[in-house]
């Protein structure tokens, strides 16, 4: 590379910087994606809990209700969502030793939820609805399709909070930039939230 | 540089070890460059080849059931050869016909016209038309693509197992796709369909959420809204009609793959196999149907938007006038993607739905009728009395034109629920769907492909080449599907092996022969189009002006041969809108150029 063109290279990164410094008053583009990204995930559970209205007004549908360890794991979660938003205000505060704190609480909080989870499929199996296999009832079936679904979307959203806490620990590159941070906590609220909603459903229209 | 570390380092990462950034696209390698590029010109080359190798894989599936439609006695050795048992005794047996049906469909649909359309398109018009250096995360961009890639690998594997690729039509309808004892197709093949397919959402989703973020959060300084040329808008509408409904299928995948493995009921009920009465009960096959066409009625419509897109824009350019009604073009895209989710049941009155519901939905189908009028209003008012350049694109948007009328007015017919009872199934929906969104969309893909080849590769196709491409194929889409409405009407059935054997049908037996030389025909001058743009990639006569067809939008105030991150300099200011051809007597002025003290106040 020649000197020549590396200056014209910093010019032009210069003026790029104008433009998106100009753009920063409006929503970040990543940040912009994910609120894409919750869309697309919302419709995929509206797709799914829609198809269980239906097909619970439809001949053979068993009535249910879900085990309790169900209620415990909507507490940790909802604790978790406490969690992560103390976490990012103090990254914000720049308390670095709070903020690794509360974001390994949420993570490992993020993983009770999931085991708990997969536990209460069992416990939900155990307790003869059967969620598969032969003299499986779709009812039941869609508890585990659903929630199932949902615990994949907690599992990707842990790995992302560990991908951000090591790139944030890193001492290579000093991280002042909250976008990841919020990025994950928006993520992990949009999930708290959607839990909240299932469960609700799956009480009231069971 | 790329946007991603501008944004990235730009918010607030400061580097210990100084200017790391600086030379990112100066020390590219092959694997960088070629492989796994992040630069959004690489990507769409790419989406657009592999697009290409599908559709001729795609086509040539479409040449052999055709032989077999055409000629269902023939015997032909050379297809035994090739294919061993799939063709005994040189004729196609059923299993394989209908696994070529079913491929063809899949293929077509999400491979070549999804994929290689938007994927080709959305990439490279995007950051040049808003004036961005990049997608909005050009990794991402990249995941986009190999997860196409995967897609395809796995959906390539599925035709080579032993018990062939899915085979139950590209719908995939259970109980058909649910148990794997139905037939030859349900087996692996049928769960190599849904992990590609699967793959492909993803791979769609990716992209699409970066087509938006970089619309709505990128465009350069000036580039309002209403300024975008329609291609860009075009995008938009597809890439959000993607987000939404795409997850709604793989939604529906999931609970299929539930019934295929786990031995779930959601689909299944009161099922006789081979004499076996299965355990499963409750389940409900119509189920998927409402979720795969709540998916599959809005993807006609992200197969045929980008297509008007690019239509309106290089209709404009060709025609030395501004596109007519830009902002009723905007809104009625804007009207035809909220009228897509709201029609998804014109597929299923024949599934004994109310018939009250039907007729809802028969309202709202119509309603369709009205943008697309409009739309097609628009593009012969901006032919009329325009000063028509001829070139391949420009013929290939007249072409787009004509075959979307075509189509659209027997949509019509097929959008009444009470004709839809007899149409329903027959080659009339076949004759149908594949001129209004099949050819039209091919045509609309050629027009971009023929006008941004010099933007893509710095040379022109061949003219010639390009003519013989069109006439024939337009020809030959009219001798093809024109004939199955008559076949429709008279009641021929699609997805049969053989009509020979049918008293009803053995009328239409010569023009079966008819429809079969045409597709074969039409198939080989694509392959003539095949050579032509590999040909001209490397032998092609050279660009040698910035702006070969004296365009207004921003691609074309680029170098001939763009680096990463399109322009040299500043990014350019943008003052006014796409479409200023013939104004004020001036032939066309770029949307960089500041307006004049004495311009008149059109456009904008």
């Amino acid at each position: 590379m020649t000197w020549a063109s590396a200056a014209a290279d910093r010019e032009r990164q210069k003026s790029d910087m104008e433009v998106m410094n100009a753009q920063r008053k409006k929503i970040h583009p990543y940040k912009f994606s994910l609120w894409l990204a919750l869309a697309g995930i919302i419709m995929m559970f509206a797709g799914l809990t829609s198809a269980y209205i239906v097909k619970r007004s439809q001949p053979g549908w068993e009535s249910f209700t879900l085990p309790k360890i169900f209620i415990y794991s909507t507490v940790v979660m909802v604790l978790s969502s406490i969690t992560v938003q103390m976490a990012l205000r103090a990254f914000k505060e720049r308390e670095m030793a709070r903020y690794r704190v509360f974001f390994a609480v949420t993570a490992i909080l993020g993983l009770a939820f999931i085991i708990m989870q997969v536990l209460g499929f069992y416990q939900f199996q155990a307790s003869g609805k059967k969620m598969i296999g032969l003299g499986s009832n779709p009812a039941y079936s869609f508890v585990l399709a659903i929630a199932g679904l949902h615990a994949l979307h907690i599992l990707g959203g842990f790995i992302a909070l560990v991908i951000v806490f090591f790139k944030t620990l890193s001492t290579k590159k000093r991280l002042y930039d909250a976008i990841p941070v919020e990025i994950v906590a928006t993520y992990w609220h949009f999930v708290d939230i959607l839990w909240l909603y299932l469960v609700v459903f799956f009480s009231l229209l069971h | 540089m790329s946007n991603e570390a501008v944004i990235q380092h730009g918010a607030g990462t400061h580097e210990v070890h100084g200017d790391h950034h600086e030379g990112h696209h100066h020390h590219e390698t092959f694997i960088t460059k070629y492989v796994f590029s992040q630069d959004h010109k690489m990507i769409a080359k790419q989406f657009l080849i592999t697009g290409i190798i599908w559709a001729l894989i795609g086509g040539a599936m479409s040449v052999l059931f055709r032989i077999q439609l055409g000629y269902p006695e023939a015997t032909l050795p050379w297809l035994e050869d090739i294919f061993g048992h799939w063709a005994k005794d040189g004729r196609i047996t059923p299993e394989f016909y209908y696994a070529l049906g079913t491929m063809h469909g899949t293929i077509l649909v999400f491979f070549v016209l999804t994929a290689g359309l938007t994927g080709t398109f959305a990439n490279l018009l995007i950051p040049f038309q808003v004036g961005a250096r990049d997608m909005a995360s050009p990794f991402m961009n990249m995941l986009s693509y190999w997860f196409f890639v995967l897609s395809s690998v796995i959906m390539l594997s599925s035709l080579f197992v032993q018990t062939g690729p899915a085979s139950g039509g590209w719908t995939v309808y259970p109980p058909l796709s649910a148990l794997g004892d139905a037939t030859q197709g349900s087996k692996i093949g049928m769960d190599l369909w849904l992990i590609s397919m699967a793959m492909f959402v993803v791979s769609s989703l990716l992209g699409g959420v970066n087509y938006i973020s970089t619309i709505l959060n990128l465009r350069t300084k000036g580039m309002t809204m209403t300024r975008m040329p329609l291609t860009v808008w075009a995008i938009l509408f597809t890439a959000l009609l993607g987000l939404l409904s795409f997850p709604v299928l793989l939604s529906g995948f999931i609970l299929l793959l539930f019934d295929r493995h786990l031995g779930t009921s959601f689909y299944l009920s009161d099922i006789v196999l081979a004499g076996n009465i299965l355990p499963n009960e409750g389940g409900s096959a119509i189920l998927y149907q409402h979720l795969f066409w709540f998916l599959g009625h809005p993807e006609v419509y992200i197969i045929i938007l980008p297509t008007m897109g690019l239509v309106s824009e290089v209709m404009s350019v060709n025609a030395r006038k501004p596109v007519f009604g830009y902002m009723a073009m905007i809104a009625s895209m804007f009207a035809i993607a909220l009228l897509a989710f709201l029609v998804w049941a014109h597929h299923m009155f024949v599934t004994g739905m109310n018939p009250f519901l039907g007729s809802v939905f028969v309202l709202l189908t119509l309603l369709i009728a009205v943008p697309s009028a409009i739309k097609v209003f628009n593009w012969l008012t901006t032919l009329w009395r325009g000063n028509l350049h001829l070139t391949p694109a420009m013929m290939f948007c007249i072409g787009f034109v004509s075959m979307f009328i075509s189509g659209g007015l027997t949509g019509i017919w097929l959008g009444n629920s009470t004709l839809d009872l007899h149409l329903h199934d027959t080659y009339f929906v076949i004759g149908h769907f594949h001129i209004v969104m099949g050819v039209s969309a091919f045509m609309g893909m050629f027009a971009g492909i023929y006008h941004w080849f010099p933007k893509m590769y710095g040379r022109y196709m061949n003219n010639t080449l390009g003519y013989i491409h069109f006439w024939i194929t337009m020809v030959c889409a009219y001798v093809i599907f024109w004939p199955m409405h008559y076949e429709g009407f008279a009641g021929m059935p699609r997805r049969y092996y053989d009509y020979s054997n049918w008293e009803s049908f053995k009328q239409f037996v010569e023009l079966n022969k008819v429809i079969s030389f045409a597709a074969i025909l039409s198939f080989l001058v694509q392959i003539l189009f095949v050579f032509n743009f590999f040909y001209s990639i490397f032998k092609g006569r050279k660009v040698t002006t910035k702006n070969p067809w004296k365009s207004n939008t921003l691609e074309w105030t680029t170098p001939i041969n763009p680096g990463h991150g399109n322009w040299p300099g500043e990014i350019p200011e943008v003052y006014r809108w796409a479409y200023d051809y013939g104004k004020d007597g001036v032939d066309h002025i770029d949307q960089i150029t500041p307006i004049g003290e004495n311009e008149s106040k059109e456009g904008h």
